[in-house]
């Protein structure tokens, strides 16, 4: 299946679809396609939720030529302009390879949690933070089971909001950071008219949740699912028994892609120019994959991003310090909440550290570089290529896992012999 | 109210509503392992967005589909893996169905 247009956009969240629109509104009328592997649009934060303005856009409101591929995972380059994906028929089988082809592409491939080892962390039940909001956003029904909320960052509290109002008992919201952090942090915010996090706490306190500062899991016990989560709380070790740990210790941007599209990365993040082009070829980059940014910076500049594709250089110029003003907001949530030391001596030995490939943080911790680790311990070597222990080998280590190999997403062998790159006119052949 | 569709896990009907996760669905019934890790180890759900791969099963035949990026459809047919049977996930699955 071939698909060609003037932007393709990857990636349908705040980011994703703010391009669409700002693009779509453009003279030139170009020719937008905006792909998701998601089967449905809005990203992380807006997953089941996107805004009535993101249907009407993709039904065609501005009159201009735009379509939307769910299910689609961009998996690498093809050529200059041109990229593989893998995509499910109309009629919902598959994977089917898509080859598609472009001027300009926009990545707004956002960001992923931070997961850190600690005893029992793989057990089934132990999920992300932002993931328990996933799960139950398609489909889980967590009516009457008993939740623990922990790791770090504002995520915490709108996800036990959340998920407070499906239905769950949250037992506890543990918070990583010292409360003195939390403190500093919440007066800063009076410098910002977004005073979403003392709005997240004090729902919190309304809603009776004990919300703990300076606590964070140090082992999940149970046969085989969690039963049990124990939380460090001062010199205090708590054990709250529990049907899911919802646990995350904040997020890191999803640079798989662009690194497999040739972009530079730099401390994890796409490094991009004032204007948000990368130093890949006709590649701009959007929303949290240029660092943690939140919802509205994401916005900014996913709008920047599709003005720029269509050539509207000012207007996109004229959105900048609305840009650096979220970017120094952002700025403000990694300090508050960052992670404490003690994390890092959480996992023991034989605490399993890459989960695809089942190595533990022992086996790993002989290792100076990420290759190394790949090599000699298998560490990363697995289906998520590095997403989780990556981050982790960082975090723990020092490793910097700064490399990333097309497919962007594990793809079998006879997939992309058939996907047949050749068949493509003027593109070179699958590389690598 | 949605409709709601009916999937077989391990050739066991349930029922869901329409727009869940397989994900979701694997869970209907309590929170358990969906597949066998390199070790045998009881594994399921994560991140719920696609990117640990930890709910990998079966769907319709195809190997390794994240269960969480994969809406349920009527007479949809998923295997999961069960624990202590190491290995299995690299031998014992059928090869992902080329591309059609
Ligand atoms: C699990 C989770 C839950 C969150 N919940 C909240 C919340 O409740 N409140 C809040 O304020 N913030 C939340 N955040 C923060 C959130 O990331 C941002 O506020 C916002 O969603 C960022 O927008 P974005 O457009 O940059 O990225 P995202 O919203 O993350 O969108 C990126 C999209 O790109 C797609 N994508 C990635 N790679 C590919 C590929 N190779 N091919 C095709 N598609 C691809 C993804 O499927 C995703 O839909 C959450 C983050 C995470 C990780």
């Amino acid at each position: 299946m071939d698909h060609s247009c003037d932007i393709l956009i990857i990636g349908a969240g705040p980011a994703g679809l703010h391009a669409a629109r700002a693009a779509s509104r453009s003279t030139r009328r170009p020719s937008i396609l905006l792909v998701d592997e998601n089967p449905s649009i809005g990203g992380q934060i807006w997953r089941r939720g996107a805004p009535a303005w993101a249907g009407r856009l993709l039904a065609g409101a501005n009159a201009c030529s735009i379509s939307y591929l769910s299910s689609t995972t961009v998996l690498q380059r093809l050529g200059p302009r041109a990229v593989l994906a893998s995509t499910l028929t109309p009629s919902g089988r598959g994977p089917i390879a898509a080859r598609i082809t472009f001027d300009t592409v926009i990545l707004a491939t956002g960001a992923r949690e931070l997961f850190l080892p600690f005893p029992g962390w793989t057990l089934p039940g132990v999920v992300g933070a932002g993931g328990a909001q996933a799960l139950v956003k398609s489909g889980l029904d967590v009516t009457g089971k008993r939740m623990v909320v922990a790791g770090s960052g504002p995520l915490l509290l709108a996800v036990a909001g959340f998920l407070r109002s499906r239905g769950a008992l949250v037992a506890a919201i543990a918070e990583q950071a010292p409360p003195a952090a939390i403190r500093r942090f919440a007066l800063s915010l009076a410098g910002y008219p977004t005073k979403a996090f003392q709005g997240l706490m004090l729902r919190a306190r309304l809603a009776s949740v004990p919300y703990w500062t300076g606590a964070w899991p140090i082992r999940a016990t149970g046969t085989d699912r969690i039963e049990r989560v124990t939380i460090r709380r001062g010199d205090r070790d708590v054990e709250i028994p529990c049907d899911l740990l919802a646990c995350g210790f904040g997020l890191v941007p999803s640079i798989h892609l662009a690194a497999v599209m040739g972009c530079e990365i730099r401390d994890g993040r796409v490094v991009t120019d004032d204007l948000l082009t990368t130093t890949a070829p006709h590649v701009l980059c959007a929303g949290e994959a240029n660092g943690i940014g939140g919802v509205e910076c994401a916005a900014i500049e996913g709008e920047m991003a599709g003005l720029a594709a269509a050539g509207m250089i000012d207007p996109a110029r004229r959105l900048l310090p609305a840009r650096a003003r979220a970017r120094r907001f952002a700025a403000l949530l990694d300090s508050a909440f960052a992670p404490r030391s003690e994390l890092s001596s959480l996992a023991s030995p034989d605490t399993i550290l890459c989960r695809c490939e089942d190595v533990t943080t022992g086996e790993v911790k002989p290792y100076t570089t990420w290759r190394e680790a790949k090599i000699h311990a298998r560490c990363g070597m697995g289906s998520c290529q590095g997403r989780v222990c990556g981050p982790i080998a960082r975090y723990l280590f020092g490793l910097d896992p700064g490399d990333a190999r097309p497919p962007a997403a594990p793809v079998d062998v006879a997939f992309l012999a058939a996907a047949d790159p050749g068949a493509i006119p003027g593109e070179s052949p699958l590389s690598e | 109210m949605p409709g709601q569709v009916t999937v077989i896990i391990n050739n066991e009907p349930v029922r869901v509503e329409s727009g869940s996760t397989v994900a979701a669905a694997l869970w209907s019934r309590g929170v358990r392992g969906t597949r066998a890790s390199v070790l045998g180890h009881p594994r399921a759900a994560v991140c719920g967005m696609g990117t640990c791969y930890e709910c990998r099963v079966v769907i319709n035949g195809v190997a390794h589909e994240r269960s969480c990026m994969v809406e349920c459809r009527d007479g949809m047919m998923v295997r999961t893996t069960p624990p202590a049977s190491a290995g299995c996930e690299h031998d014992n699955l059928p090869p992902r169905l080329p591309p059609a």
